[in-house]
C-alpha cells in the first residue's frame, strides 16, 4: 500500500491544492496530509470533500505518493508530477513553495 | 414544481397520468405517446383537452397528423445535454403549425430558457424555485440574435436591413 | 477585416455580463460543479491539470494589430505573460483565475474578441485558409462565409445543444490549407460549368479515435443558400445523432452508419423545406460583410523587387527563410510573409507578451494592420512589400521568430498534451522540442524537405497525427510515456489518414525513429519528390523494415 494525498483544485482560481493535517489547502505537496493504508485514505478524503460544498476546491481525489524519511513527497505518477511541480516544458514556471522545478523528476531530457 | 406559462407563475390545471394509471372521468390530461396512439379514441370521447408527452427520442413527424386533437405537447428533457426537442418544438410550431400548449418537462434549467422559448416552448416545468424567480432576467440577458428562430424576436439580419424593432 | 456594429457588439458584451452572473452563482455556490461545467465550457473555459484554460476564438484566423496587443495585455494582466496559439486558430490562456475571467473577457469584447462556443457541443469556432484575401489561387475570400456563418452559429437557438462538438471550416481556393477534409462540415468554393461561384459541401470528416475524411453531400451549392443548407445538415443531425455513446456521437459517425447516400437524401429532403423559409442572408447583408474584405490599398509595385532579389543573394540565411517562410501574394510586389512559431527546441505555438507586441508594430509597420494565425501554429503577415522584406526579416530574427522551417521537418504541431491537458496520456511537447532540435540545421531541414509532423498526446487528437505526414501519438504504457507512428497522413486537398507502422516506442526511441523514417525517405526518393510522394510510391514497408529491424 502506498502513500497518499487528497489534491484538487482550487475553486476561485484553478491552482493545485493539497489537502493538509490542518484540514486547509496548500499549494506545495510536502504539505499534504499523508495517509499510510486504506482507511485512513477513505477518511482523509472523506474529510477534504466537505471544502467541495464550501466552495474551497473542485472534484477532490487520492494519489500515490512516496513519502520520504525527510519528510519530502512526491508523487508516483508522472502525471501527478507535473501537476504538482508545473509543467515539464517550462521550467520557469515553479509552481511548488519548495522551488522544485519538474526537470527534478523527469531530468532534462 | 413551479409552473411558468407565458412568462408568469401559475398553478398547472393538467395532470400528467403515467401510462399504469387508469385515466380519470374528468379534468385534461396528459399521456404518454405509446397510451394516445393505444387509446386515443376513448380520450378523444371524453371531451376534455389532452395532451402527449413525447420522450426526447421522439420526434415531431411523429405526432404531427395529431395535433388537431391536442391541446398541450410536453417535451421531455432528460438532460442538459439532449437538444432534440428544440428542433422537435420548432418543427411542432414551424413546419406542422402547432398553435397548443408546447411545455418543456425534465431537466429545464435557467440558463436554457432562453433557446427553449426561442424554439417555440410557451410552459416550463422549472425544478428549481430559485430559476423560476430568474425566470424575467433569464429572458432578458441577451438582446440580439443573429437567427430568425419561433418566437417574436427579430433577428439580427432583419433589424439591420429591415428596421425591424427587436421584439 | 470585419468590425462589430452595435448589434454584434451588444451581443459579445451581454454574453459577458451573462457569464459574469453565472461565475458568481459558482462562486457563491448556486450552481454545483457538475451544473457550472457545461456552462463555463460553453464559454470556452477548462480546468485543466494546473489551472483554469481560456481558449478565445480567433474567427477564420484573422487578426488585427490591436487586437494583438489586447492578447499581449491579457497575457500579462491575467496570465503568466504568454499564450498558445492552437490547432483550430484559437489562443489558449493556461493560468486565468476563474474570478478574474468576466473582466479578462470583457477586455476581449472591447476588441471585438470573445470565447463564445470554443468548447461544448455547439458550433465550434469557424475556420478558414490562413492565406484568405492574399492567395494567389483563391476564387473567392472564404472569410466573407466563415463570418456569415460565425454569426449564424453564435448562440444558435435550435444547435447548441448538438451530439457533441462541430466544427466547420472554408477555404476559397482548390489548394486547401485549412483541412476541410476532417471537419464536420468543410466548405470549398467551386465555380461549376455555367462559371458561377458556389460551394462544394463535405460532411463528416474528423480526427480522434475514428478518423473519417469528409464526403461530399452537394458537389455545388449556389451560394445564397449556404445558411439554409448548414440549417438542413445540423437539424438531421441534431435529431439524428447519437446520443447513447460519446464515442460514436460526432456526425461522422452518423453519416458512417446510414452511409452517405441516406444521409445526403436526408439532408437534401429537409432542405427543400427550409431553403425558402430561411431568409437570413438576403443580398443587403451579403454585400454588407463583403465590403469589410475588400483588399488593403496596395501599392502598384513591379512584380519583382530588386532590392529583394539581392538581399537574397547577399545573406544566404535571408535567402533560406525567403526560401520557406515566403509565399506568393496575388498582388504584384507582395508576399505572404509566415512567422514560425517553432523555433529550435521551442514549444509549438507558444508566444510571449513581448513577442506579441512586437508583432502587432510589425503588422502596423508592414501589413495593413493584419495579422493571422494558421492552424498549423504558426502566424502570418499577410500583405507585406517584397521591399521591406528584409527589414521584416531583421526584425523578426530579433524576435526568434524568422525560423526558416514553415512546412519542413522542424515546424511540427503539437498540442498541449500531459504538460497542460486533463485528457493526455502523454505528453507532447518535449518530443517536438527534441525534434526539431535533432534537425535544427537548416540546410539539412531545407534538403528533406516539405515534410509535415504532428503530435498529440492523447487519441483526441488536437495534434492532427492521423493527417500528419509523419504522425506521432503519444500513450501511456504502464505508467510510462510510449509512442505510435503513422505514416502517409495528409490534411491537404489529397487528405488521408496516416496509417500505423508498427509497435509503439518508448520516449527515449521516438526521436531515433523519426530519423530512420527521415533517412529511409532519402534513401528512397527520386527526382526530387516530396516524403508523401515517396511513402506513396514505395509503401510502409522500407520504412517498416528499418525500423524494426535493430527488434
Amino acid at each position: 500500500m502506498n502513500a497518499q494525498v487528497v489534491t484538487a483544485n482550487r475553486l476561485a482560481d484553478g491552482q493545485v491544492v493539497y489537502f493538509t493535517s490542518q484540514g486547509g489547502w496548500s499549494e506545495t505537496i510536502a504539505d499534504g496530509a499523508v495517509a499510510h493504508d486504506k482507511d485512513s485514505a477513505t477518511a482523509l478524503l472523506l474529510r477534504a470533500e466537505r471544502a467541495v460544498a464550501e466552495q474551497v476546491v473542485v472534484e477532490p481525489y487520492l494519489i500515490q505518493v512516496t513519502h520520504k524519511d525527510d519528510g519530502d513527497i512526491l508523487p508516483v505518477r508522472y502525471r501527478e508530477a507535473i501537476r504538482a511541480l508545473g509543467p515539464s516544458v517550462r521550467p520557469d514556471i515553479v509552481t511548488d513553495r519548495s522551488g522544485r522545478s519538474i526537470t527534478t523528476h523527469f531530468g532534462n531530457s | 414544481m413551479p409552473l411558468i406559462k407565458n412568462g408568469h407563475v401559475t398553478t398547472d390545471p393538467w395532470i400528467t397520468i403515467p401510462d399504469d394509471m387508469p385515466v380519470p372521468a374528468n379534468g385534461q390530461v396528459i399521456v404518454s405517446l405509446e397510451r394516445w396512439r393505444a387509446d386515443g379514441a376513448e380520450l378523444k370521447a371524453r371531451g376534455e383537452p389532452v395532451g402527449v408527452r413525447l420522450s426526447s427520442s421522439q420526434l415531431a413527424p411523429e405526432i404531427a397528423n395529431d395535433l388537431s386533437h391536442l391541446a398541450l405537447i410536453a417535451i421531455e428533457f432528460p438532460s442538459f445535454r439532449d437538444g432534440r426537442a428544440y428542433s422537435t418544438a420548432r418543427l411542432l410550431r414551424q413546419r406542422y403549425g402547432f398553435r397548443g400548449e408546447l411545455r418543456a418537462v425534465g431537466n429545464v434549467l435557467r440558463d436554457q430558457f432562453m433557446f427553449m422559448h426561442r424554439c417555440g416552448f410557451d410552459a416550463f416545468e422549472i425544478n428549481k424555485s430559485d430559476d423560476a424567480a430568474a425566470w424575467h432576467k433569464a429572458m432578458c440577458e441577451i438582446s440580439v440574435w443573429y437567427q430568425t428562430a419561433v418566437d417574436v424576436r427579430a433577428s439580427v439580419v432583419r433589424r439591420r436591413h429591415y428596421g425591424v424593432a427587436a421584439e | 477585416m470585419y468590425r462589430y456594429d452595435e448589434f454584434d457588439r451588444t451581443l459579445v458584451e451581454e454574453r459577458v455580463a451573462q457569464f459574469r452572473d453565472q461565475v458568481s452563482r459558482r462562486l457563491s455556490g448556486e450552481l454545483s460543479e457538475d451544473e457550472f461545467k457545461p456552462l463555463r465550457l460553453m464559454n470556452g473555459v477548462y480546468l485543466q491539470l494546473h489551472a483554469y484554460m481560456l481558449r478565445v476564438a480567433i474567427p477564420y484566423g484573422t487578426l488585427s494589430s490591436r487586437q494583438m496587443r489586447r492578447l499581449a495585455h491579457v497575457a500579462r494582466r491575467y496570465d503568466r505573460g504568454y499564450g498558445h496559439f492552437t490547432t483550430r486558430q484559437n489562443i489558449q490562456y493556461n493560468w486565468p483565475s476563474l474570478a478574474e475571467l468576466p473582466d479578462l473577457l470583457m477586455d476581449l469584447a472591447d476588441v471585438e474578441m470573445h470565447a463564445i462556443q470554443t468548447s461544448g457541443n455547439c458550433i465550434r469556432n469557424v475556420t478558414a485558409d490562413h492565406f484568405a484575401g492574399a492567395a494567389a489561387d483563391e476564387i473567392e475570400d472564404p472569410r466573407i462565409y466563415a463570418e456569415i456563418v460565425r454569426q449564424w452559429s453564435s448562440l444558435h437557438p435550435e444547435f447548441s445543444f448538438l451530439p457533441r462538438k462541430f466544427k466547420i471550416a472554408v477555404t476559397g481556393a482548390p489548394s486547401d490549407r485549412a483541412a476541410i477534409a476532417v471537419h464536420d462540415i468543410g466548405l470549398r468554393m467551386v465555380r461549376n460549368d455555367a462559371g458561377e461561384i458556389g460551394f462544394e459541401v463535405m460532411v463528416g470528416g474528423g480526427q480522434g479515435r475514428t478518423p473519417m475524411i469528409a464526403k461530399t453531400v452537394r458537389a455545388f451549392l449556389p451560394k445564397q443558400y449556404l445558411l439554409s443548407y448548414l440549417e438542413a445538415i445540423l437539424r438531421v443531425y441534431n435529431q439524428f445523432g447519437r446520443r447513447d455513446n460519446m464515442f460514436k456521437a460526432r456526425i461522422k459517425i452518423l453519416v458512417h452508419e446510414i452511409g452517405i447516400e441516406k444521409f445526403s437524401g436526408l439532408v437534401e429532403e429537409e432542405w427543400e423545406q427550409v431553403r425558402d423559409e430561411l431568409v437570413d442572408l438576403p443580398p443587403g447583408e451579403l454585400e454588407r460583410i463583403r465590403a469589410y474584405f475588400r483588399p488593403p490599398p496596395f501599392d502598384p509595385l513591379p512584380d519583382v523587387d530588386q532590392g529583394f532579389e539581392a538581399a537574397k543573394t547577399a545573406t544566404p540565411a535571408f535567402a533560406a527563410w525567403a526560401r520557406s517562410n515566403l509565399f506568393p501574394h496575388r498582388q504584384p510586389g507582395y508576399a505572404i510573409v509566415n512567422l514560425s512559431l517553432k523555433p529550435v527546441g521551442g514549444v509549438p505555438g507558444d508566444v510571449s507578451a513581448e513577442q506579441m507586441d512586437a508583432i502587432a508594430d510589425l503588422a502596423d509597420q508592414y501589413s495593413f494592420g493584419e495579422i493571422r494565425v494558421t492552424h498549423e501554429q504558426n502566424l502570418i503577415l499577410p500583405h507585406v512589400r517584397q521591399e521591406d522584406l528584409f527589414a521584416l526579416w531583421q526584425a523578426l530574427e530579433a524576435q526568434g521568430l524568422a525560423t526558416a522551417n514553415i512546412g519542413l521537418v522542424s515546424d511540427i504541431i503539437a498540442c498541449p498534451g500531459m504538460d497542460y491537458c486533463a485528457l493526455a496520456t502523454a505528453r507532447s511537447i518535449p518530443v517536438a522540442q527534441r525534434i526539431s532540435t535533432r534537425f535544427a540545421e537548416t540546410e539539412r531541414a531545407h534538403d528533406i524537405g516539405d515534410l509535415k509532423i504532428k503530435i498529440s498526446g492523447c487519441i483526441n487528437s488536437c495534434g492532427h497525427h492521423h493527417v500528419g505526414h509523419i504522425g506521432i501519438l503519444g500513450v501511456d504504457k504502464k505508467g510510462e510515456e510510449f509512442y505510435q507512428i503513422t505514416l502517409g497522413g495528409d490534411a491537404s486537398e489529397h487528405a488521408a489518414i496516416g496509417g500505423l507502422i508498427g509497435p509503439a516506442f518508448a520516449s527515449d526511441e521516438v526521436v531515433d525513429a523519426v530519423e530512420t523514417i527521415v533517412e529511409t525517405y532519402l534513401a528512397n526518393r527520386i527526382n526530387g519528390e516530396h516524403f508523401l510522394d515517396t511513402y506513396r510510391r514505395v509503401g510502409p514497408s522500407p520504412f517498416k523494415e528499418k525500423l524494426y529491424a535493430a527488434h
